[in-house]
């Protein structure tokens, strides 16, 4: 079957500061990766690099066939790549329920300069989007109002409405309270699994990632350390000694 | 629903002064041709972006008009309008381009620059241009009358109330459609418009092509009322206006635009019936003040209230 | 175009450089240390030259040494700009300091807009001519060409010994590295403990009076009229942009490279010649939108 994600040789490097030092990897469909490291390790460049934010020195990336390392997010994303970010990426100055509208609405690539944006998108979808993470009761507060953890929601369920077939997530429970993260991710990864996405997701929760990984792979300094089965990488010594801080 | 009808409050105030007081209508005519470009100015800034440039559009839309008419003197007034217009779509389309991609001061500066641009070659291409006498252009029959000077005034009076009101219903709508909504979402996070598979490039574009056409209709009606175009139009202080005009009477609400231009307008008229020459000054320092007390514009205040209630 | 038009070209840009170079300096030290823009910047230049003149005639000697010439200049400059710059940090620059960019460009453009009618208030709308200093230093030739010494020689004196007195007390003195810090990083001089506020403050002053400076040693050399601050206003900008804001020796290239090309244009192609620099500026900023001589700035996200 061939990998919905592949990647060889990628390698990423500020003059002397080897930030990836050559991946090969491949990711296939309906996996779910977990990605742990310390931070600073180059999880977040990785995802940077695979959304075509950041261009590779060196190295290939294929998203389901298609050679992606040159292309913008905007193209990515219309190939069926979802992102979401470590510190949520917000319309301020709009509310929960037009973020929503919006994203629909772009999965559409059509936007009218004068029918409403509400009634551009499917208010059913909409609301459904809404009750799936839980943001019924603060559809019409502004995103700069909403506390973190319901940022965070926001902030994936936008990328969730574009119906991704891969959605990467940057630390989706890092700010959100103790007692709120595993229901958090299990409203997530319930609606992943309810459309077949195939996810990877940066987590530093021990707990989090043992529930929901299919597989791990952990990085150090730049490189992928170990990778392969939550059970094998929890338990390879280097990843306990340097990530987790055993 | 202040907001709703103040557009329609403007345009029928602007109706009833204008006949009351025959001298009142210049001075309606030009607030109310400002307030058209600064509604293309405000256009932007609610993408979080300011031109300092945008006079160079009323300009070139004025001199396209005055061109016209000193070519074919029997070209209607409404044709030249459109002249005005179309030069504005036309330009917008071709300047933003390039444009659309910059940000923040780097937007401002290159707008300023090509504005300067045509303000100095406008200013020195005497032969063609006039230089900075200008071109004058006589009065054009509207709608096929020749008319006098006093119901070509009034003509023009009733053109620009009407489109104050379509525009500010067609902005609004604008605002209130996605393509209106991903250019505000500029303002705050190209990023996320990005990963959502947008072109901010693009929706941006989009919005300059309309501040542009605004501002096109804006230097037509100009040249109409006026009689006489000249390098001023596109001058950097003049930008300056039309941006001040923008914030002062609020970007929110499109009727700000013209609340704004009004003020302005107004209190240009008072200063000079005090003294002459100092309008600028007293213009500045109310502008001073009213940054400190009102930093959202005038229109702010009325839509206030609208926040939750959004419906078109 | 046969040599002494090339020399002439070539000298009038010296000149006309070395006021730029001033007056953009001004400009572009208050971007980097209070990071605003300011737009009634020219009016620093109509002021100081309005000044100077005024300082001229009330200071009017028997005429005949230089320095008598060239003091009223100086001191007119000098007064104009600590005046003008405390009044206006103070009044109104420290307190927009954390709003909207472009309600601090607003702000400034109100002051521009005052500034402007003060100005023909106060000196009126005829034209004001000084000439006394130009006179007295006399021409230089230089090859076939006579030129006007205080332009080719005085000028670009004032410019050279600013620039290296700047650049070397930026580096050296105290105060200079304060300016450098509070231009890198404010909170995190602010943290070291360096005054913020009164390095704003001082710094608003210098550029306000480099600002003064240009336009009371540009004074001798032309006449002022309403408007000049205008002008000035949007052809520093030039330079700066085209340099690339808060970079010192990019101004410096900058204001050359400007100064030149219209210095030329009057004798090339004379209907270009207030083309050209907003032209400069509409290719380097297609080009390169952070100017010529930008450091590159970090990525963030």
């Amino acid at each position: 079957m061939q990998s919905l994600l592949q990647i060889r040789g990628l390698t990423l490097s500020f003059g002397a500061v080897v930030v990836a030092a050559g991946y090969d990897f491949d990711l296939h469909a309906n996996e779910r990766l977990a990605v742990i490291g310390a931070n600073g390790a180059g999880k977040t460049t990785f995802i940077n690099m695979v959304t075509g934010y950041i261009k590779p020195n060196a190295g290939t990336i294929s998203f389901d066939g298609r050679d992606i390392t040159k292309l913008n997010p905007r193209e990515i994303v219309r190939l069926g790549v979802g992102r979401s970010f470590q510190l949520p990426q917000l319309f301020l100055e709009q509310t929960v329920r037009e973020s929503i509208e919006l994203s629909v609405v772009a999965r559409s690539r059509r936007l009218s300069m004068f029918t409403p944006l509400a009634a551009s998108a499917s208010s059913k979808e909409v609301d459904h989007v809404l009750e799936v993470v839980g943001l019924t009761a603060r559809a019409h507060e502004l995103c700069s109002s909403l506390p973190e953890g319901h940022r965070k929601l926001l902030d994936v369920a936008m990328a969730l409405v574009l119906q991704p077939k891969l959605l990467i997530m940057d630390e989706p429970t890092s700010g959100v309270a103790a007692d709120e993260k595993h229901p958090l991710m299990a409203t997530i990864m319930g609606a992943l699994a309810e459309r077949k996405v195939t996810s990877i997701f940066v987590e530093h929760d021990v707990d989090i990632v043992n529930k929901y990984a299919t597989r791990v792979a952990a990085w150090i300094s730049g490189r992928i350390a170990a990778d392969g089965s939550p059970e094998k990488v929890m338990n390879d010594p280097e990843v306990r000694s340097v990530v987790l801080g055993h | 629903m202040a907001v709703r009808f103040t557009p329609w409050l403007i345009a029928i105030a602007a109706l009833v002064l204008g006949i009351l007081f025959p001298w009142l209508k210049t001075p309606l005519i030009i607030a109310l041709s400002y307030g058209f470009a600064a509604l293309g100015v405000s256009i932007l800034i609610r993408a979080g972006q300011v031109s300092f440039g945008h006079a160079g559009f009323t300009c070139l839309a004025g001199y396209a008009a005055a061109a016209i008419s000193r070519t074919w003197p029997a070209t209607d007034a409404l044709v030249l309008l459109l002249a005005g217009v179309l030069c504005g779509l036309v330009s917008g389309a071709v300047v933003g381009l390039f444009v659309a991609r910059y940000r923040a001061i780097f937007f401002g500066m290159l707008n300023l620059a090509l504005s300067m641009v045509l303000f100095a070659v406008l200013g020195k291409f005497y032969h063609i241009t006039g230089g900075t006498d200008g071109l004058r252009l006589e009065r054009p029959p509207l709608a096929g009358m020749a008319l006098e000077r006093a119901p070509f005034e009034t003509a023009l009076l009733a053109i620009v109330a009407v489109l104050v009101v379509v525009a500010c219903w067609a902005i609004r709508r604008f605002y209130a459609a996605p393509m209106g909504q991903a250019l505000i979402a500029i303002k705050t996070n190209e990023v996320r418009l990005e990963y959502l598979g947008l072109s901010a490039r693009r929706v941006f574009w989009t919005g300059y092509v309309i501040s542009a056409t605004l501002c096109g209709f804006s230097g037509a009606m100009f040249a109409l009322i006026q009689g006489l175009v000249t390098p001023e139009m596109g001058y950097w202080v003049r930008s300056g206006e039309f941006v001040f005009i923008a914030i002062l009477g609020g970007a929110a609400h499109p009727v700000g635009a013209f609340i704004g231009a009004l003020g302005f307008e107004t209190l240009k008229l008072v200063a000079s019936a005090v003294m002459t020459g100092i309008w600028q000054l007293v213009i500045g320092v109310v502008l001073l003040i009213l940054i400190f007390v009102a930093p959202n514009g005038l229109s702010a205040i009325l839509v206030r209230f609208e926040r939750r209630t959004r419906t078109v | 175009m046969n040599s002494s038009l090339l020399l002439l070209g070539l000298l009038d840009g010296i000149t006309q450089a070395a006021v730029l170079f001033l007056v953009a300096l001004g400009m572009t030290l208050i971007f980097g240390v209070m990071r605003i823009l300011n737009v009634a910047h020219g009016s620093f230049y109509a002021f100081g030259g309005y000044a100077a003149a005024s300082a001229s005639v009330y200071l009017a000697s028997s005429g005949e040494s230089l320095g008598a010439a060239l003091m009223p200049l100086l001191a007119g400059a000098v007064v104009m700009g600590l005046l003008l710059g405390a009044i206006i940090e103070f009044g109104l620059v420290r307190r927009i300091l954390n709003m909207d960019p472009a309600m601090q460009l607003l702000a400034t453009f109100a002051v521009f807009m005052v500034l402007e009618d003060l100005q023909r208030l106060i000196w009126g709308v005829n034209p004001v001519s000084i000439s006394a200093a130009v006179d007295l230093m006399g021409t230089v030739k230089v090859g076939a060409v006579n030129y006007n010494a205080y332009q080719l020689l005085l000028l670009p004196a004032v410019a050279v010994v600013i620039y290296f007195g700047l650049t070397l007390s930026l580096g050296r003195t105290k105060f200079g590295r304060q300016i450098l810090a509070v231009t890198h990083n404010r909170e995190v001089s602010m943290a070291m403990g360096i005054n913020a506020k009164r390095v704003g403050l001082l710094t608003f002053c210098i550029g306000a009076i480099l600002g003064t400076l240009g336009g009371a040693l540009a004074a001798p050399t032309t006449s002022l009229v309403p408007g000049i601050g205008g002008d000035m206003m949007v052809l520093s900008f030039a330079v700066v942009a085209v340099a690339g804001l808060g970079q010192i020796t990019g101004t410096a290239i900058a204001a050359i490279l400007i100064g030149m090309a219209k210095a030329f244009a009057v004798y090339l192609f004379p209907e270009v010649e207030v083309l050209v620099p907003y032209l400069i500026m509409v290719l380097v900023l297609l080009w390169r939108p952070e100017g010529l001589f930008a450091v590159a700035q970090a990525r963030r996200v």
